[in-house]
């Protein structure tokens, strides 16, 4: 799978309470909770947000709750594909379960900057700043991963399986 | 291939020779866990994916320990969706009622979890049942709903953080104490998406119990999973238990030349009773250093100190004495058994005497459910795992954690002390 796009840049220890603050919970839609996605830390981050742009931040990506508005909040405020340091671990696994792909890659972390345009393969783990055609490595994402992101989360992708599982 | 004792687990339910740390794997699910608040979300999944049947219904366990006997109209609502679902497909292990406990006290305590097992609970405190030797993490609700369809999961094999403890511990000094030193020691994200493997001679002399204290805050370092080798500790506890349905322990050791990722020494030989001071379980000082903290409210119980050897602890130092007037002090038994024996042996006799309000067995104000929240500014000691701001109420209150022994103490004076002080 193949993204391009504009980069968001974030730092350390983002937590899931910056990413959805607790007093948007009373809602589980994704698009309600989008509106509300970093809305203390960068106001005005949901609505600029362009489909298909990527996020880069650094260490501990995710980290607090085991919420899964986080991940959804990200994902459906048009953002593609997370490239950080580190993340949290039940962010990591929230994340790939709903379809939102995540790069570890302390170079691009440490070397890209706001409004920098990339192209990343994730099962090459190749990042490319499409300015100047830097590249950046990181640990593709395995197989079975990126199938459960290309299915569209772990829930469309264990339709597939339990199907061809009958089938079969 | 040398193996340690997460790694021969995850192995074995991958049906693999060997994994190595950073492997990405699909384990088979010996138990799957949900609790009144994260059941109804995985329900939701696991009815999107098709319904069916549950992938077995006895290896299913739905616990509803958080917000009862009900406290609101929401709450009553969430336990009735998972009460149908539960009838609908025939759960063995649903619990609610007179039946229900502390989801982490009750499962250990039926022999539901055991050595060898991979445990996956929609509950961040599944680390504990590692005490017994099983690989067993918290999961997200979508995570649960698929296992609760397919009895599987995808794994990433976590490296080990192997913690030797030495050192023979003073009294009043515990399980609660080594496990709130090591989290100062390396901080909360200091074993993020490791193991936390204990050992060493303090732990082989230590109490299941409060061993079962020490794999529970696994998950305040970061960890994925805490875990002890089984031994004759775990073979004595786990044999009382076994509900000889077919099932068998499978008990495991890490191999002599296994690779740690780290590798952690503790002298608990000269470790004080530890105290956690707000807003961080990695905050904690030694009991002589807290200096004078008055408090409004003590909390004995929890998941992580709510065991009947906890509270034959705290009613040693309760026996013929009150709580300090002004203070009030919160006792839960961990599940109806507890609760039972606590009777049958006078304890509860003993708390009531020293003017404790008893609770039913349940989660209570461990995370500011209900039956014990804090008002701004008021100050309360718990033997809980969790300190985070407003964890038990007003985002301006406060929470201290301890030990059972310190927190009974500190109720008589009244502020933050240890038997010593009495
Ligand atoms: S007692 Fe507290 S930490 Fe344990 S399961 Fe209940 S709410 Fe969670």
């Amino acid at each position: 799978m193949v993204f391009e796009g504009k980069i968001w840049k974030f730092g350390d220890d983002v937590d899931t309470d910056i990413i959805i603050p607790a007093r948007f919970l009373n809602v589980s839609e994704a698009s309600e909770l989008a509106k509300n996605c970093f809305a203390d830390l960068r106001p005005g981050f949901a609505t600029s947000v362009r489909p298909g742009d990527i996020m880069v931040a650094g260490n501990n990506f995710g980290c607090g709750s085991s919420r899964e508005h986080a991940p959804l909040a990200i994902k459906a405020a048009g953002i593609s594909l997370i490239i950080a340091c580190s993340f949290a671990r039940i962010f990591y696994r929230n994340a790939f379960n709903i379809g939102l792909p995540l790069l570890e890659s302390p170079e691009a972390s440490e070397g890209l900057s706001e409004g920098d345009v990339v192209r990343v393969d994730l099962a090459a783990g190749s990042i490319v700043r499409i300015s100047d055609s830097t590249r950046f490595s990181a640990n593709p994402v395995p197989e079975f991963m990126a199938g459960i992101v290309r299915a569209g989360g772990l829930v469309p992708y264990t339709i597939e399986r339990l199907g061809g599982k009958t089938t079969g | 291939m040398p193996m340690t004792i997460t790694e021969k687990i995850l192995a074995e339910h991958a049906g693999l020779d060997s994994v190595s740390p950073g492997d990405l794997i699909q384990v088979k699910v010996d138990m799957a866990l949900a609790n009144d608040i994260t059941a109804p979300l995985a329900i939701r999944v696991f009815n999107e994916i098709g319904g069916g049947s549950v992938f077995d219904r006895h290896r299913v366990a739905l616990v509803a320990d958080h917000f009862v006997p009900n406290k609101d109209i929401p709450s009553a609502e969430q336990v009735k969706f998972v009460r149908e679902f539960a009838r609908s497909h025939n759960i063995t292990h649903y619990y609610e009622g007179g039946d229900v406990g502390i989801e982490h006290v009750l499962l250990p305590e039926k022999g539901l979890v055991l050595p060898g097992q991979v445990v996956i609970g929609a509950d961040s405190h599944t680390c504990t049942y590692g005490a017994l030797g099983a690989f067993s993490t918290g999961v997200g609700s979508t995570d649960l709903g698929v296992i609760m369809a397919t009895g599987e999961t995808w794994l990433k094999v976590p490296p080990t953080i192997r913690v030797n403890v030495e050192g023979k511990l003073a009294p009043f000094v515990g399980g609660k104490d080594v496990i709130l030193c090591l989290i100062s020691m390396i901080g909360v994200e200091g074993a993020l998406y490791s193991a936390l493997e204990f050992g060493g001679g303090t732990i082989c002399n230590m109490p299941m119990y409060q061993r079962l204290t020490m794999t529970n805050m696994a998950v305040e370092a970061g960890g994925k999973n805490g875990i002890i080798e089984p031994d004759d500790v775990t073979r004595a506890f786990v044999s009382e238990r076994v509900p000889g349905d077919g099932v068998d322990p499978v008990f495991l050791e890490t191999d002599r030349d296994a690779e740690y990722e780290k590798v952690i020494n503790i002298d608990a030989g000269s470790l004080e009773p530890q105290v956690a001071f707000p807003h961080s379980p990695a905050n904690a000082r030694n009991l002589s250093d807290c200096g004078k903290v008055a408090l409004d409210q003590v909390f004995i119980g929890s998941c992580t100190n709510g065991a009947l050897e906890d509270l034959r602890d705290a009613a040693s130092v309760l026996r013929g004495r009150r709580a300090a007037s002004g203070l009030r002090l919160i006792i839960i038994p961990g599940s109806p058994r507890v609760y039972r024996e606590a009777v049958r042996e006078g304890i509860v006799e003993t708390f009531l005497d020293a003017g404790a309000v008893i609770g039913p067995p349940c989660c209570g104000p461990c995370l500011g459910g209900h039956m014990g929240i804090l008002a701004s500014g008021e100050r309360a000691l718990a033997t809980t795992n969790r300190n985070f701001i407003g964890r038990m109420g007003h985002p301006e209150s406060e929470v201290y954690l301890c030990n059972p022994h310190v927190a009974a103490a500190s109720a008589v004076l009244g502020r933050i002390g240890g038997p010593g002080d009495l």
